[in-house]
């Protein structure tokens, strides 16, 4: 990628477009920003991160504590308590799940994503036949959970392809999943009748200015739908939702809290929704080697998954397949419940003799099989589990 | 002796264990164990984690002779719990049914609401139902006329092992309630199982207690154990507390024989 392209006619990153639907009475959004602008983590000392470790139950104030520089002396023992939580929730279990990218077509021009729709990438969307191939492959593998992903384009992915999609996945899976762009409630109730039951959506920034800084067209622009997609999934019947940012676009201790918060937030208000964190932060992209991950290593990773699970410890923490297989093994016996396995982000890429049809948005850097990972797994003394889970 | 005559009766099924192995922490061994150590009789067994075709079905690793109990974790409202009682029963795994519905990620505590509904509308189909409850008193008499086969009081929040905080409330329920009480959650050492059974309570469910010690086997014998002298302490009566320091005998009637 060779400097940015001229964007014609921007669209107001703080501006609902007039098809998305508008939440008017929900207050979410504006309470996740003031508080995360308010959160000012330089005053944290040894003593509050000390006093949010001993807590039964932490507060918004003791995760402030536990994302903060003050924690970072004090990782060992986070992570001690860290896997007492996370023991004690889920016991030695360890899910495993597999992505499925059915699509690639992306209208949105995020500057960081190699999947932005000026990267020349071969583009491609799985015909129904050919994602039938891509389940049968994947179900092969023994995996009872699959995530469903597309680019963002709602024009070359409609919500009835991907509805397609999920009542063929229901053939193959106990679990079906979306990461798919931001969509109304009726959409979402439309895709939880065809089978899914869990949605994911990445806000990448909390913070607006970054935000429409990194999302220079599409409709990803706007930032308050993408917010709020999570909360119109569970309205529209949606069992879980998931969120995250993506560590190193800002700054990642107030993306984090803001992360956090949110989640924190939408199940108070929602209390039977079931919570869970993915934790990516930015990697190598095709055709841009320039954008390395800004100041989030490995070391301020683990705190941040660490703090998730402190604050909330019956939520789901997903480990990235971009993160190294020995990363990934620690932190499953620390803090994360759900690991991919047997991956391939290429469109089309689980059939071994079918050519690839599409680009990868990113790279990856465990390509372990299913097999391999269960071993990792009972190697740690855990245990693999395909599906906890039923659709009812 | 008489011990071969206390027999824990549920929906006309007979079991001379009390001991009945929860589904919260999934783990083979720990089948293994609370058969063979706690001699458990009876096991909780999570219909979203049998429904499933790999290698690693739950199915596969239950003992010949143990009476599954499926639950409806999962349920959010009765009509879930409904269907995930009928999946269990196409599943093969016979009549019994647990219900837990809940309404709350945070502290999976059960719906009262939810559950009388369930209760009802499976004992009406033939189920043996065994629904997991906030004890509450008048929920529990609406257990009873809703046809529920025992009633399953929490001892505190699920996975906790905090024992029996709800102490109190569990005992009004032994004392007000024909049917078996069944102590469920919470329940963290064996000296708080052996306290529920002093109580009155005719079973004890527990799993995280066994699943997360040190040495599971001996956790699941140590439960027995405690399960046992806990009932036979219920059974044999248990003597008064005497008041600190010597006490007369009549201190306020006394003057009656002067």
């Amino acid at each position: 990628m060779e400097g940015l392209h001229e964007v014609k006619n921007s669209i107001d990153p703080m501006k609902y477009l007039a098809d998305m639907e508008v939440l008017e009475e929900s207050t979410i959004m504006d309470e996740v920003l003031s508080r995360m602008q308010a959160y000012d983590y330089s005053h944290y000392r040894a003593q509050d991160v000390q006093r949010a470790l001993q807590q039964d139950s932490r507060t918004p104030e003791d995760f402030a504590a536990l994302l903060s520089p003050a924690a970072a002396p004090l990782l060992e023992e986070i992570a001690r308590r860290a896997r007492e939580e996370t023991r004690r929730y889920f016991g030695n279990s360890v899910y495993l799940f597999t992505p499925l990218y059915v699509a690639n077509y992306c209208e949105n021009y995020c500057i960081y994503c190699g999947f932005n729709r000026y990267n020349s990438i071969r583009r491609a969307r799985l015909t129904l036949a050919e994602v039938a191939k891509e389940m049968q492959a994947i179900a092969r593998s023994g995996l009872e959970e699959i995530l469903i992903l597309t680019g963002e384009s709602r024009k070359m992915s409609d919500p009835v392809y991907i509805g397609e999609v999920c009542k063929m996945a229901r053939n193959y899976f106990k679990t079906v999943g979306l990461e798919v762009y931001p969509m109304n409630t009726g959409d979402y109730a439309y895709l939880h009748g065809c089978g899914a039951d869990f949605v994911t959506v990445f806000q990448e920034t909390y913070d607006p200015d970054r935000y429409a800084a990194l999302h220079l067209a599409g409709r990803k622009r706007v930032f308050p739908y993408r917010l709020n997609a999570q909360e119109r999934a569970i309205r529209g019947g949606m069992r879980g939702v998931g969120f995250a940012a993506l560590l190193g676009l800002g700054d990642f201790r107030k993306d984090a809290f803001a992360t956090g918060i949110h989640a924190y937030l939408l199940q108070r208000k929602y209390p039977q929704a079931e919570i869970a964190f993915s934790c990516p932060r930015l990697r190598p992209i095709i055709n841009n080697d320039s954008i390395k991950p800004k100041d989030v290593h490995e070391a301020q990773l683990l705190q941040v998954i660490c703090a998730y699970r402190l604050f909330m410890p019956f939520a789901g923490i997903t480990i990235s397949t971009r993160e190294r297989s020995g990363f990934r093994n620690h932190v499953i016996g620390i803090a994360a419940t759900k690991i991919s396995a047997g991956v391939s982000i290429d469109i089309g890429g689980h059939q071994e003799k079918v050519a690839e049809k599409g680009d990868a948005q990113f790279e990856i850097a465990d390509p372990r099989s299913v097999q391999e990972v269960c071993q990792a797994i009972k190697e740690q003394g855990l245990q693999p589990v395909m599906n906890d889970y039923v659709f009812v | 002796m008489e011990n071969t005559r206390d027999k824990l009766t549920l929906g006309g099924h007979e079991f001379t264990s009390r001991f009945i192995l929860g589904s919260g922490k999934y783990n083979l061994d720990l089948i293994r164990a609370a058969v063979q150590y706690a001699q458990a009789q009876i096991i909780t067994l999570a219909v979203r984690r049998a429904n499933t075709a790999g290698a690693e079905n739950i199915l596969d690793y239950i003992p010949p002779g143990i009476t599954l109990l499926p639950n409806t974790s999962g349920a959010r409202k009765a009509e879930e719990a409904v269907r995930i009682a009928h999946l269990a029963r196409a599943l093969g795994c016979g009549d019994f049914i647990k219900i837990e519905v809940v309404h709350d990620s945070k502290y999976l505590l059960p719906d009262n609401y939810e559950t009388v509904k369930a209760t009802e509308i499976l004992a009406r189909e033939g189920f043996v139902v065994l629904p997991y409850m906030y004890p509450d008193l008048n929920v529990a008499r609406d257990l009873v006329n809703a046809g529920a086969a025992a009633v399953m009081p929490l001892g505190a929040p699920i996975g906790s092992n905090k024992g029996l905080c709800t102490r109190d409330f569990i005992k009004i329920l032994v004392d007000e309630i024909d049917l078996p009480i069944i102590v469920d959650a919470g329940i963290g050492r064996p000296s708080q199982a052996c306290e529920a059974m002093e109580l009155g309570a005719a079973a004890v469910m527990a799993n995280t207690a066994i699943a997360t010690a040190g040495d599971i086997p001996a956790m699941a014998g140590a439960f027995k154990n405690a399960i046992e002298a806990g009932r036979a302490a219920y059974r044999a009566g248990l003597g008064r507390v005497v008041e600190q320091g010597a006490a007369a005998s009549s201190p306020l009637t006394g003057f009656l024989n002067d």
